[in-house]
């Protein structure tokens, strides 16, 4: 299972004398799901279009099954693309996009024909053989793209944010189908997307990546929960951020107090980054808790409210069921493990703090249009 | 009594308000259509049709335009204009193909310069190629340098299709680079990606889609070249008469328009039929993509 197939060995690449790629290191196993995660200009497509073959980087080793092919062309690859825009062929129709690659590897009539419908089946297109491409929805151009991809059996499926073009519930039940597709046939999936969301749901292994450099290797689960620093905590989800000194193990000062934390291995006094979950804070009485602050902000999201609160000039999000009004004086309690300790890094005080709350909404929802 | 039934509805005036303006907008095309292409098409039918002197209606023009001499006349027309159109298009394919793949700046330098002669009057143009060809022209003056010549360069059906094919070039270019330039950059990936080499790329994606502006390069090409006069007159002798060059002398020198009349009204039906042909021969799931 965990055999390594693709390695990428202090993968560089330049354009114009500007840095994409820097010191890119990483495996990817057999089987895996992959996702490349980042923020537009992260250098995620580009390492993709390496794996491809599409791009020569500038220095640096790709090796596939222990083998060097920084210089095998794309052709020559086991490896198969689903584009960004989907790249279907015009001036072919449905069967014979998926054909597409079966037929320049001269594959004998029936077979071809046998594994088309078998494709056509798994991406539920039957029947739209004879459809012309333009004349497609969007999610089944993408199902054509996936079907043409997979039906020539890659080791390896690449996939450049393909579900970027499509709605919401769409693509919800596209990430279910990828995951049962990938699963089933038992291929490497490699996924580049800036949906966090995205990434946390589909994912064996997450790549972080931001400026050209890995930010963090790991399971869903423990990039969620244990991120390496203040870019990747801010990325993944919702988190405060706040300054803070590690007085000794398991135990770290900040906002003038001491909490009992479960992260060890700092040096004494230390500065650190303290990541606090919004939804991982309780709220109690005012005088019930570690600190007390007053709401200024509540919006309702649909399954909780997102409320911001002053806490001596510094606000945090609290993501609460209960309702609590503007004005509200409220106080918060901290167990051991909602708190999460990082080492300082070159994003510290950059991200985790929300007094311009509104406006971080903004950023974000501007970066996601600009991936368009 | 009035019948208020009668009265249009708010819905009907507005629609009659905007075909009243569609009108006006289209009015003075339809006009110019009507004075300068409908009427004169009426003209040529109604010399085509009649007797030179008796001015009564005849078959006889027509029945002369399908003898053999005229015949063999229009055969060699649409055979040279062919072949004229294949050579266009197998030296501007590459061209259109290479100015395609450049950067944009290098693009519109390049398609401008193929562009440039055509700044230039038809007539001189053909004439520069006299200057060049001719017994004692630049071309042979250059090669009798070196003791070679004269060759006999002009008054063949080599120079004509030449002077064909050097005047109409870049009516074949011109179609084929915005057809080649609009492929996306991202198919021909998605080609590699699928197991294509650079040849087979070009034999299952670049090709087909380039179809269109095949098509509309031959026809540019082939239409102005079926009908052409002049440049046989220069450069070809008189077995390289072409079909425009005898409707010409039937007006100017033979002064029997009511023949010229015939001959061009045969023409025009050739013509059409062959692009018929041309475009049906790009299938038609081209969708109409063709420009003429």
């Amino acid at each position: 299972m965990s055999r390594k197939l693709i390695r990428l060995h202090d993968l560089v690449m330049e354009f114009d004398g500007e840095r994409i790629l820097d010191n890119i290191n990483l495996y990817i196993n057999d089987h895996e799901f992959l996702t490349l995660l980042g923020p537009s200009g992260c250098g995620k497509t580009t390492t993709l279009r390496i794996i491809g073959g599409f791009l020569t980087p500038t220095s640096g080793d790709v090796l596939f099954d222990d083998k060097r092919i920084n210089d095998v062309p794309a052709y020559e690859r086991q490896i198969n693309t689903v584009f960004q825009r989907y790249a279907l062929f015009p001036h072919l129709d449905v069967y014979d996009n998926i054909a597409f690659g079966l037929r320049v590897s001269k594959l004998p009539k029936a077979e071809i024909d046998e594994r088309v419908n078998e494709m056509l089946e798994v991406v539920s297109l039957k029947g739209y053989e004879n459809r012309k491409i333009s004349a497609l929805s969007g999610g089944q151009q993408q199902r054509v793209a996936i079907a043409r991809a997979l039906v020539n059996r890659p080791k390896v499926l690449l996939l450049d944010e393909p579900l970027g073009a499509l709605d919401l519930r769409l693509r919800k039940d596209m990430q279910n189908e990828l995951k049962r597709i990938q699963q089933a046939m038992g291929i490497t999936f490699i996924y580049v997307t800036h949906d966090q969301e995205e990434a946390l749901a589909m994912s064996d292994t997450i790549v972080v990546m931001d400026k050209g450099r890995i930010q963090q290797i790991g399971r869903p689960e423990d990039i969620y929960n244990e991120p390496k620093n203040a870019f990747v905590a801010d990325f993944i989800g919702e988190s405060n951020i706040l300054d803070g000194v590690m007085l000794a193990d398991c135990q770290v000062k900040f906002f003038g107090r001491t909490f009992q934390c479960v992260d060890k291995g700092f040096a004494k006094n230390e500065p650190v980054d303290v990541v606090i979950r919004p939804e991982d804070i309780d709220i109690v009485a005012p005088d019930g808790g570690h600190l007390s602050g007053t709401v200024t902000s509540v919006t309702f999201k649909g399954l909780n409210y997102d409320i911001i609160v002053d806490f001596k000039g510094f606000k945090w999000l609290i993501q609460t069921t209960d309702f609590h009004p503007v004005g509200a004086h409220i106080g918060i309690r901290l167990t051991p493990e909602d708190i999460h300790v990082m080492p300082k890094s070159e994003y510290s005080g950059q991200f985790g703090d929300y007094s311009s709350y509104s406006a971080e909404y903004d950023e974000l929802t501007e970066d996601a249009e600009n991936e368009e | 009594m009035k019948n208020k039934s009668s009265q249009p509805p708010a819905k009907c005036l507005r629609n009659r308000k905007q075909r009243a303006t569609t009108f006006l907008f289209t009015a003075p095309y339809i006009i110019w259509m009507c004075v300068f292409i409908l009427i004169p098409l009426g003209v040529v039918f109604f010399y085509a049709m009649t007797d030179a002197n008796t001015g009564l209606f005849t078959f006889a023009n027509l029945s002369k335009v399908f003898s053999p001499a005229f015949m063999k006349i229009f055969g060699r027309s649409i055979w040279y204009s062919l072949l004229a159109s294949a050579i266009c298009l197998v030296i501007g394919y590459p061209v259109a193909y290479f100015i395609a793949r450049q950067k944009p700046s290098v693009q519109r330098t390049l398609y401008l310069l193929v562009m440039l002669p055509m700044c230039m009057s038809f007539l001189l143009r053909t004439l520069a190629w006299v200057g060049l060809l001719q017994d004692t022209g630049i071309i042979n003056r250059f090669l009798g340098l070196f003791g070679i010549g004269p060759l006999h360069l002009i008054r063949n059906t080599g120079a004509v299709i030449l002077g064909m094919v050097y005047n109409y070039l870049p009516y074949m270019i011109m179609p084929l680079y915005t057809v080649i330039m609009k492929i996306d950059p991202l198919l021909i990936e998605a080609a590699e990606d699928l197991g294509c080499n650079s040849r087979r790329t070009f034999q299952k994606v670049i090709f087909p889609l380039s179809i269109p502006g095949i098509v509309s390069g031959v026809t540019m090409v082939f239409v102005p070249a079926v009908s052409t006069f002049y440049i046989s007159q220069k450069l070809g002798s008189t077995s390289t008469t072409m079909i425009g060059d005898v409707i010409e002398s039937q007006f100017k020198t033979a002064y029997n328009p009511n023949l010229g009349a015939a001959l061009s009204l045969v023409l025009m039906v050739l013509i059409f039929v062959c692009v018929g042909i041309m475009n049906r021969f790009a299938g038609s799931d081209t969708e109409g993509q063709v420009v003429v």
